[in-house]
C-alpha cells in the first residue's frame, strides 16, 4: 500500500465517522465546522460525548494566546451575512406565497363561480367570474405533451454523448444542446408563430385524418396556433435542461457496472440497457419533472404561439386547439391590470401556477435527493 | 524562540467515534520528532491537534491538554487562530496558493494575519524565508512568477517558506515528503536539518528510514487492536527505538513484522 | 444470451436479433441529436437571414424607434439596448452580492438545518416561473406601496431569476476548491472569513464569473416581467425609476401585432432585426463565459 493509499484511507474513515453524525441534527458538516472556533471548540456542544471544554484544566495563566479570550469579529460578522443571505432567500420564497395570497383571497372572495371549477373568466365588467379550468387543461396538456416529446429525445442525446459518440464529438454535440438553452424565450415565441406553426398543417391533418375519432387529435381550429404547436416549441425549449440532467447521471454510472455488462459479452445497447439505463432512471425521472416545470411556467413563446379562443367557446380537450395557459393568460391581461380585484383574479391564476411549479419541482429534487445518498 | 511541547492524557475524537486514545508525550525544543506507525493508527490526527487543525474537520474534538512552553493550547480562553500563529505546518501534498506568485505565497500569511506592511519589510521576510527553505537561489529571479508552477519539491519548500515566514515556534510536517522524488526529498531532508536549529519540529513519516536520518526523538504509533482507538506505544530516543525497542511491537513493526 | 454458444470468435456474430438492435439503437440515438440539430439551425437560420439586413442598416445600433411607426421603414434599436443593459445591470450588482454570499454560506458553513432549507429555497427559486416572479413584484411593490410600473421593478424581478443561477455555479465552483488550500491557510493562522475572501472566492474566481455571466444572459431575455413591470417604449428612457422604457424583448414583442399586416414589413424586419440583436449578445456572453471558465483555476 502506498502512502498515498493509506493516507487516503485514513482520511476516508474520518470522513465516514463524519457521515454517521450527518443525518441527526448536530449541524456537522466538514463545511460548518469553525476551524477559529468562535466556541471554545466548535462543533462539539451538540454531541453527547462530553464536553472538551470543560475537561480541559484551564488553570494554565495567560500566555502567548491567553488574555485574547475575545471572538474575532470578522469571522462572526461573515458567518451572519452569509447566514443572512441564505435567510433571505428562504425569506423571499415564504412572501412570495404570502404576497400572492393576500392579493389573490379578496379576488377569490369575490369570485361569484367556482374557481376551481367554472370555465368563465369575466373580470373587466363589475362582477368578477372567474374559474381556472381551462387554463389548468391547456397548461397541464401542453407541458406533458412537451415533455413526452423531449425526454425521449433527451435520453437519446444524453446516450449519444455519454455512450456512442467519440469524445472529440463529444464535447461540441453538447455544446450545441446547451445553446438551445441559450436562446431567448421570446425568440422561440416568433420563430414559432411565425415560422414554426404554419408549417405543422400537414402533420396536423394526416393526424386528424387517422386518429381523429380520439378527442385529443380531432382538428378543431385552421388557425396554426395550436397548442401542439406550442407544445412542440416548448419540448424543444425544455430538452436542454432534461439533457443536462440525464447526461449527467449516465456519466456517474459505476464504471462496474458497465464493466460487468461488457464482460457478459453485452452489445453495446444491451450494456445501455443494462447498466447506464437502470442507474439513471431516477435522474432522467427529475430531469423530466424539471423539464416539465419548465414547461407549465412558460410565458412568453406559449404566449405568442397559442390562439385564444373566443369567449364562451366549447371545451375541447383537443391538442389541434388554441387555448391559453396561465401564463399566457397573465402576460395577456397585464397592459390592463387596473383595479385591485381584477388584478386579484390574474395573482390567483399566478398563485395556482406557483403551487403547481412548486410542487413539481419540489418532487423532482426529492427524486434527485433521494439518488444522491446512494450515488 | 522555539518551544517545549507537552500532551497530557490527550484523547482525540472524530464525533462520538474515539480516533486516538490517553496520549502522552513531552517534546523538548529545537529538536526533531519523529512520529511513526502502521496508516489509520492516528498520527496524522495526533500531529493535527498539535496546533488544533483537528477541529477543522466537523464534530471532531479532543479531550485533555496540549502545552506549550506549559501554556494550554486547549485553554477557554485561547483563540486557535493564535496556536496556528504560533505553530506552522507542512502538509503531505504542496498546496501553494494557485492564485498567488512565488512572492505573494510566502508573505500569505503575514498579509492575511495583519493586513498592511511596508514593501521593505515583506521584501526582507520573503528572501529570509525563501533562503531558510534553500529555494531563494532557484527562484530568486522569478518572484513574480506563479507559484504553482514550480516543480514538486520546489512547491514543498515554497510551502515550508511560507509557513516559516510568519516567525512560528513549532513546525509540524505532515508526510511532507510522500509525494515527493528522492531527490526532492533529501532536499527537504537537509532542511530540516538546518530547521531544527530555530524551531522545535515534528514530522510524520511512513519512511522509517527518514525518521531514522533526520529524527532525534521517535514515537511509534499503533493500533491497541483492530476496532480499537490509536495509541502512542512508545517514544524515545530515535537510536533505541531502531536499535534496542522496550516495546515488542515496537520492534515487530522496526523490523517490518507487520505495517 | 440465449443464442447458441459461437464455435469461432470470428463466427460469433452476436446473432441477428441482438445486432439488428444494437444497430437500431445506435441508429435511434444518433437520430435524437439530428433532431435537436434541426430547430437550432432552423431557428438560427431564420433569425439570421431575416434579421440580417436590419441590423445592418445605417443607424441601427445608434438611433431609437422614436416617431417610427409600423409604416415607415428605419429607426434603430439603441433604446432597447439601453433599457435591458440597465435593467439587467441593476439587477446584478442586487444579485451578485446575494449570490455569492448564499453560495459561499451553502458550501463553507453549510449542513446545518438553515443551510439544507436554504438549498431548498434556491431549488425552488430556481424553478419559480419569470411570470410568477413578475407578479409577486406587482403585487408588493405597485398594488401594496402603489408604485408606478418602472425599469427598476423588472430589475427586482430579474433578481429572482438570476440569484438561483448563480448560487448554484457558485457553489459548484467552491466545492473544486480543494480542501488542502483552506487547510493551508489555517495552519497559517488566517482566519476563516479571511480564508474564504482572500483565498477560497479568489481560487474560484473565474467560474464564478462564468456564473454571473451565465445569469445575465438568462435574464436578459426574459420578457414576462418587461409586460407587467414597465410598459413598452419606443423613445429612448434611460430613467429606471419612472416612465415606460425599451428593451430588446419588449422591442420585439411591440412588432408582433402588426406582423399579419402585408402592405408594410418594417415592423416584421424590425422584430427579426431585434430578435438576430437579442441573440448576437446572449450568445455572446455565453460564450465569453464558456471561455473565462475555460481558463479556470479549479479544474473540473
Amino acid at each position: 500500500m502506498t502512502d498515498q493509499e493509506s493516507r487516503d484511507r485514513e482520511h476516508a474513515r474520518a470522513r465516514a465517522e463524519r457521515e454517521a453524525t450527518h443525518g441527526s441534527d448536530t449541524p456537522d458538516d466538514y463545511a460548518n465546522a469553525d476551524p477559529n472556533g468562535v466556541g471554545p471548540i466548535p462543533s462539539s456542544s451538540a454531541l453527547t460525548t462530553p464536553d472538551p471544554a470543560d475537561a480541559t484544566i484551564s488553570g494554565s495563566g495567560v500566555g502567548a494566546f491567553g488574555g485574547r479570550g475575545k471572538v474575532r469579529i470578522g469571522d462572526k460578522v461573515f458567518r451572519y451575512l452569509t447566514a443572512g443571505a441564505g435567510m433571505f432567500v428562504c425569506i423571499l420564497i415564504t412572501l412570495v406565497a404570502v404576497f400572492l395570497l393576500a392579493k389573490a383571497i379578496p379576488s377569490i372572495a369575490n369570485d361569484k363561480v367556482n374557481f376551481f371549477t367554472s370555465r368563465t373568466w369575466l373580470v373587466s365588467g363589475s362582477t368578477l367570474q372567474f374559474g381556472i379550468v381551462d387554463l389548468l387543461w391547456t397548461t397541464v396538456l401542453s407541458s406533458v405533451f412537451a415533455m413526452l416529446l423531449a425526454v425521449p429525445v433527451a435520453i437519446g442525446i444524453a446516450l449519444f454523448i455519454t455512450q456512442y459518440a467519440p469524445r472529440q464529438l463529444a464535447r461540441p454535440v453538447a455544446f450545441v444542446v446547451d445553446l438551445l438553452a441559450a436562446i431567448p424565450s421570446i425568440v422561440y415565441g416568433v420563430f414559432g408563430i411565425t415560422v414554426f406553426a404554419p408549417k405543422l398543417h400537414g402533420i396536423i391533418d394526416f393526424l386528424n385524418r387517422y386518429l381523429g375519432w380520439i378527442p385529443l387529435f380531432k382538428k378543431q381550429i385552421s388557425d396554426p396556433g395550436t397548442v401542439f404547436a406550442g407544445g412542440i416549441i416548448l419540448a424543444i425549449m425544455i430538452l436542454p435542461i432534461i439533457t443536462a440532467i440525464a447526461r449527467e447521471v449516465f456519466e456517474r454510472t459505476p464504471r462496474e457496472n458497465v464493466e460487468a455488462a461488457w464482460a457478459l459479452g453485452a452489445t453495446r445497447w444491451e450494456m445501455v440497457r443494462l447498466s447506464v439505463l437502470p442507474y439513471g432512471k431516477p435522474g432522467v425521472i427529475s430531469g423530466a419533472m424539471l423539464g416539465l416545470g419548465r414547461a407549465l411556467g412558460e410565458t412568453i413563446a406559449i404566449t405568442l404561439i397559442l390562439v385564444a379562443p373566443p369567449s364562451g367557446a366549447p371545451f375541447s380537450p383537443s391538442l389541434f386547439y388554441g387555448g391559453e395557459t396561465f401564463a399566457s393568460k397573465i402576460a395577456n391581461a397585464a397592459a390592463e391590470f387596473n383595479n385591485p380585484t381584477q388584478t386579484g383574479a390574474y395573482i390567483a391564476a399566478g398563485l395556482v401556477l406557483f403551487v403547481l411549479t412548486f410542487a413539481v419541482n419540489a418532487a423532482a429534487r426529492i427524486v434527485v435527493n433521494r439518488r444522491r445518498e446512494f450515488s | 524562540m522555539a518551544k517545549r511541547i507537552e500532551a497530557k492524557n490527550l484523547n482525540i475524537y472524530y464525533s462520538k467515534f474515539l480516533a486516538v486514545s490517553e496520549v502522552n508525550f513531552t517534546i523538548a525544543p529545537r529538536s526533531v520528532t519523529a512520529f511513526i506507525g502502521p496508516s489509520g493508527c492516528g498520527k496524522s490526527t495526533v500531529l493535527r491537534t498539535i496546533n488544533r487543525m483537528h477541529e477543522v474537520i466537523a464534530g471532531a474534538h479532543v479531550q485533555g491538554d496540549v502545552l506549550l512552553d506549559g501554556e494550554n493550547i486547549y485553554g477557554s480562553a485561547v483563540d486557535p487562530v493564535d496556536v496556528r500563529r504560533t505553530i506552522g505546518m507542512v502538509f503531505q501534498r504542496p498546496n501553494p496558493f494557485p492564485t498567488m506568485s512565488i512572492y505573494d505565497n510566502v508573505v500569505a500569511g503575514l498579509k492575511l494575519q495583519s493586513g498592511r506592511i511596508k514593501k521593505v519589510e515583506l521584501d526582507d521576510t520573503v528572501e529570509k524565508s525563501l533562503r531558510g527553505a534553500n529555494l531563494w537561489e532557484e527562484v530568486k529571479d522569478r518572484l513574480g512568477k506563479p507559484g504553482a508552477g514550480l516543480s514538486g519539491g520546489q512547491q514543498q519548500r515554497l510551502c515550508i517558506a511560507r509557513a516559516i515566514a510568519v516567525e512560528p515556534q513549532v513546525l509540524l510536517m505532515d508526510e511532507p515528503c510522500s509525494a515527493l522524488d528522492p531527490i526532492s526529498t533529501l532536499a527537504i531532508e537537509d532542511l530540516i536539518q538546518s530547521l531544527k536549529e530555530k524551531y522545535t519540529i515534528v514530522i510524520v513519516t511512513h519512511n522509517m528510514q527518514q525518521a531514522a536520518r533526520v529524527s532525534e526523538r521517535t514515537a511509534f504509533f499503533n493500533l491497541a487492536g483492530v476496532g480499537k482507538p490509536g495509541q502512542l506505544v512508545e517514544i524515545d530516543d530515535t537510536q533505541k527505538i531502531f536499535s534496542n525497542p522496550s516495546e515488542q511491537r515496537t520492534e515487530d513493526y522496526i523490523s517490518g513484522r507487520f505495517g | 444470451m440465449t443464442a447458441a454458444a459461437p464455435t469461432t470468435l470470428a463466427g460469433s456474430s452476436k446473432g441477428g436479433v441482438r445486432a439488428f438492435k444494437n444497430t437500431l439503437a445506435t441508429v435511434l440515438v444518433t437520430a435524437a441529436f439530428g433532431i435537436a440539430l434541426i430547430p437550432l439551425v432552423w431557428l438560427l437560420w431564420t433569425v439570421l437571414s431575416k434579421g440580417l439586413k436590419t441590423i445592418t442598416q445605417s443607424g441601427w445600433w445608434t438611433s431609437s424607434q422614436r416617431n417610427i411607426t409600423y409604416r415607415k421603414p428605419g429607426g434603430g434599436v439603441w433604446h432597447a439596448i439601453l433599457g435591458t443593459a440597465e435593467q439587467v445591470l441593476l439587477c446584478t450588482l442586487i444579485s451578485v452580492p446575494i449570490a455569492l454570499l448564499v453560495g459561499i454560506y451553502l458550501i463553507e458553513y453549510g449542513g446545518g438545518r438553515l443551510a439544507k432549507l436554504t438549498s431548498f429555497m434556491v431549488d425552488i427559486l430556481t424553478g419559480i416561473p419569470s411570470i410568477v416572479a413578475a407578479l409577486f413584484i406587482y403585487a408588493v411593490f405597485i398594488t401594496t406601496f402603489h408604485g408606478q410600473r418602472a425599469g427598476i421593478y423588472v430589475s427586482l424581478a430579474l433578481v429572482m431569476l438570476m440569484v438561483p443561477v448563480i448560487v448554484r455555479t457558485t457553489e459548484e465552483m467552491l466545492k473544486l476548491v480543494p480542501n488542502e488550500l483552506r487547510e493551508a491557510s489555517y495552519a497559517l493562522g488566517v482566519p476563516k472569513w479571511k480564508t474564504i475572501v482572500k483565498i477560497v472566492v479568489p481560487t474560484a474566481f473565474s467560474g464564478i464569473v462564468t456564473g454571473i455571466m451565465l445569469g445575465i444572459a438568462r435574464v436578459a431575455g426574459e420578457t414576462a416581467p418587461l409586460l407587467i413591470l414597465v410598459g413598452y417604449s419606443p423613445d429612448t428612457n434611460s430613467n429606471l425609476l419612472s416612465g415606460f422604457q425599451g428593451s430588446l424583448p419588449g422591442m420585439i414583442y411591440a412588432q408582433v401585432p402588426q406582423l399579419g399586416n402585408i402592405r408594410y414589413h418594417y415592423a416584421a424586419d424590425r422584430m427579426w432585426g431585434s430578435a438576430l440583436t437579442l441573440i448576437i449578445i446572449v450568445m455572446a456572453l455565453n460564450l465569453v463565459a464558456r471561455l473565462v471558465a475555460r481558463r479556470s483555476k479549479v479544474s473540473n
